[in-house]
């Protein structure tokens, strides 16, 4: 085997090793005083060179460290999408963790290094990396779930996750040793290559494996009847946490769900089906569940489950067209989902609230472009027109239809029919509500402005030119069919 | 019958009922020890299967290392006696549970051995077994070339545990109060 | 293959043989008395109180779990080991970075004082 640095590659692990050095640099920090203070920085830094570095690396097809990691556009794709959501995640954090004592240069590191983790989940075409990669990003977040020690809902959120997690991870463990032991090979590529060999030869070890990976993915993802966990962990979490989890994992799940069914295990007929009862009950069971939410992290857990309904129909669909939807779809949800989460983490930095329905009474009248943001955002989270939530659907379900599944789009039309209630329902609490308690006025702050403007522009932005955007997360497919 | 496929059934049959005896017994310290004989007969699996390696690191980290630290949680519970966990529940209320564990193993055993699927109970792997398979020597050869990339992800996956466990455990003393009057429940 | 490590097994066996004949001995040739306060604790004539088993403080637990933790590196360690003349410099590179990564990891454990005793 050739040993020299050729073989390696070095350059395309820039990004992910930009963010290690940076959580690195956090956590040995801690010998100085100041550590709490300049950690977020350093953190801010680390992400914004690992952003450059992408740049650098846009439309180059490369691998390295002998196969074991693929870098091509679909992966550097969610690459930019991991590094944005760390951003905006931090950008949120930051302001809440000093208002609840829990400013901890911890904190940060592990933010890096789980975005780290997604990064490698999801520029690798071999199992074992996948996991290991899963784990990086898994172990952090239960940490960071459980990050206000002085909360019990925070360390129940925390221990929650944790088993759930371990649990998930060990399906998935199991499935790979199964698929290796059908394939006698971990690595997608050659799985792919002999795929039909390997699948006359050994179907019920392939089918078993399939099944169990998915279980796995499932509960990462928090697909129905996996996603018993969602709404304890999101509600008990500290707020910019559950902002992150409820993005940055979730599009990790679904980009290596893609790498492994889509491109792995495609022409299986029997899992079309399968992702197709997923769907249908992961959009439906969210939703209904979501109608009868009295708390906004609630809620929003419910709909990130319906959400992450509408990203498996494409899934379910296969092929360019809703491959494309759903790397669109992922965009624009972390766009106005991370904008909902920073106006909730905004009224969570005043003492005492729980983001419950009825401290957002009055909200309209103290902060009426508060109100506004938040009204736009709900809209996007229902699939109103001009913002980016419509094209997302829009895209998803045409693509839908264009492959035969009528059916499937009309069941997630009529769920999003139905999620239109409880969005509005937050909208009109903010409204037209009134109560005899006075509403407590929030503090801005500089970071969590920035977060609003981007995630703005973001939401009307993909909305306003939503085909551009749509070449945009085609040329991420380029070299991934 | 030759020796090998005796020791293959009496490792097989300990590891089960260790594993099973694990789940069974109300107290935990059994229960860690039930654990620990499974692991000792799956190492012999291990290495009748000629991986030696993992069938000495199953010992040398599981048996030594995991397991005490298993214990040492148990002793951090402070459970005085079996008697705090509550009266033992009927077999009658579980019976759902084992029925569906049940279900699931008849499942398993059904994809596996009979003949719904075309030669299901043909395994690859064993097959065509390289030479030097399962020495120290060929596993290390891929762990430090083609397995590089996970061999170094594996360091952070630590790193990742240690800053976990210390910030979970660690007793805060000089840390920031809150900047907000109260702090609710939350 | 597997003969190879028959003695092993051997020897497994014969310390099972052992352990069980030397039971077997104290059972049958062991003088017993059947004293019912022979069993209780010294207690310079007080009744004893409670149990032994006092909450153990959770420094324990963080120095435990930080020992498995760097114990885990036995496991690469012991495979370079063998080959790393094979390997040269490349391995030689490749099992720096790897301590540097938990180098750093130890450095935080210092920096937050979880191994002070105090």
């Amino acid at each position: 085997m050739d040993l020299t640095s050729a073989s390696i590659n070095f350059s395309i692990i820039y990004p992910e090793i930009s963010l290690l050095i940076a959580a690195a640099l956090i956590l040995v920090s801690v010998f100085h005083k100041s550590a709490n203070r300049i950690a977020p920085y350093i953190a801010l830094i680390g992400i914004v060179v690992s952003i450059a570095m992408i740049f650098k690396q846009w439309g180059h097809q490369e691998s390295g460290f002998f196969g074991m990691i693929t870098c091509d556009s679909f992966g550097v794709t969610f690459k930019l999408i991991f590094d944005v959501t760390a951003l905006l995640s931090l950008l949120i954090a930051h302001r809440y963790m000093i208002s609840k004592g829990i400013n901890r240069p911890e904190f940060y590191a592990l933010l890096l290094i789980s975005t780290m983790g997604m990064m490698v989940m999801a520029n690798t075409t071999d199992l074992i990396v996948i996991f290991l990669g899963l784990e990086i990003m898994s172990v952090p977040l239960y940490v960071m779930a459980g990050f206000a020690k002085r909360s019990l809902w925070s360390s129940e959120a925390g221990i929650k996750y944790f088993i759930m997690g371990a649990f998930a991870s060990s399906f998935l463990l199991m499935g790979i040793a199964f698929i290796y032991g059908a394939s006698s090979t971990t690595d997608l590529r050659r799985i792919v290559a002999d795929f039909h060999f390997i699948m006359s030869n050994s179907p019920a070890y392939m089918l078993t494996g399939m099944a169990l990976i998915l279980v796995g993915f499932g509960f990462k993802i928090g697909a129905v009847p996996f996603h018993s966990w969602v709404p304890d962990v999101y509600e008990g979490a500290p707020t910019p946490v559950t902002a992150f989890f409820s993005v940055g994992p979730k599009a990790a799940g679904i980009a290596a769900l893609l790498r492994i069914f889509i491109f792995g295990f495609a022409n299986v007929m029997m899992l079309s089906t399968v992702f197709w009862v997923l769907a249908v009950l992961t959009m439906s069971v969210g939703n209904i569940l979501a109608l009868k939410q009295n708390n906004i992290k609630r809620l929003l857990a419910y709909s990130s489950i319906a959400h992450a309904g509408y990203i498996l129909v494409a899934l379910t669909v296969g092929g360019n067209d809703a491959i494309s939807a759903a790397i669109f779809y992922l965009v624009a949800y972390i766009m106005f989902n991370l904008g909902a989460f920073a106006v909730v983490t905004l009224m969570e930095t005043r003492s005492g609230c729980k983001s419950d329905f009825s401290e957002l009474v009055g909200l309209a009248k103290v902060h009426p472009y508060l109100a506004a943001v938040l009204t736009l955002f709900m809209f996007a989270l229902a699939g109103f027109p001009p913002t980016a939530g419509f094209f997302g659907k829009f895209y998803i379900f045409s693509a839908a239809i264009k492959s035969g599944y009528i059916w499937l789009a009309v069941i997630g039309m009529l769920n999003s029919f139905l999620s239109v209630y409880y969005y509005l329902r937050v909208v009109k609490t903010s409204y037209f509500d009134s109560s005899d308690k006075s509403f407590i006025p929030v503090k801005y702050s500089l970071s969590i402005i920035i977060v609003l403007v981007i995630t703005v522009i973001g939401t009307l932005g993909i909305g306003l030119f939503p085909q551009q955007f749509l070449n945009w997360s085609q040329s991420a497919l380029f070299a991934f069919l | 019958m030759n020796l090998d496929a005796v020791i293959f059934i009496i490792s097989a049959i300990v590891a089960v009922l260790g594993a099973s005896m694990m789940i069974f017994q109300r107290n935990p310290v059994m229960a860690v020890l039930s654990f620990m004989v499974s692991l000792l007969a799956q190492a012999v699996l291990y290495i009748q299967l000629d991986a030696l390696f993992l069938g000495a690191v199953l010992i040398i980290v599981y048996a030594g290392a995991v397991l005490v630290l298993f214990l040492f949680v148990i002793m951090l519970l402070n459970l005085r006696t079996t008697k705090e966990l509550g009266p033992s529940s009927s077999l009658m209320r579980h019976l759902g549970k084992y029925f569906l564990s049940f279900l699931l193993i008849m499942e398993f055993v059904f994809i596996i051995k009979s003949s719904f699927f075309k030669g299901a109970s043909l395994v690859g792997v064993m097959n065509m077994k390289p030479e030097g398979f399962g020495t120290v020597t060929s596993v290390a050869t891929l762990l430090f070339t083609k397995y590089l990339y996970p061999f170094e992800l594996t360091s952070i996956l630590i790193l990742v545990a240690i800053v976990g466990a210390v910030v979970m455990a660690r007793k805060d003393k000089n840390i920031d109060r809150p900047t907000e009057n109260k702090l609710g429940k939350n | 293959m597997f003969a190879t490590f028959y003695p092993i097994l051997f020897l497994f066996i014969l310390a099972g043989i052992i352990a069980g004949v030397f039971v077997f001995l104290s059972i049958f040739f062991g003088y017993r008395t059947k004293l019912g306060r022979k069993g209780d604790p010294y207690e310079c004539g007080l009744k004893p109180q409670g149990t032994t088993k006092d909450p153990v403080p959770i420094k324990f637990y963080l120095v435990a779990i930080l020992f498995i933790l760097f114990d885990i590196e036995v496991v690469f360690l012991y495979p370079w080991a063998v080959i790393s003349r094979k390997l040269g410099l490349f391995g030689f590179t490749e099992m720096i970075v790897f301590v540097i990564i938990l180098l750093v990891g130890y450095f935080y454990v210092l920096g937050r004082g979880a191994l002070k005793w105090e």
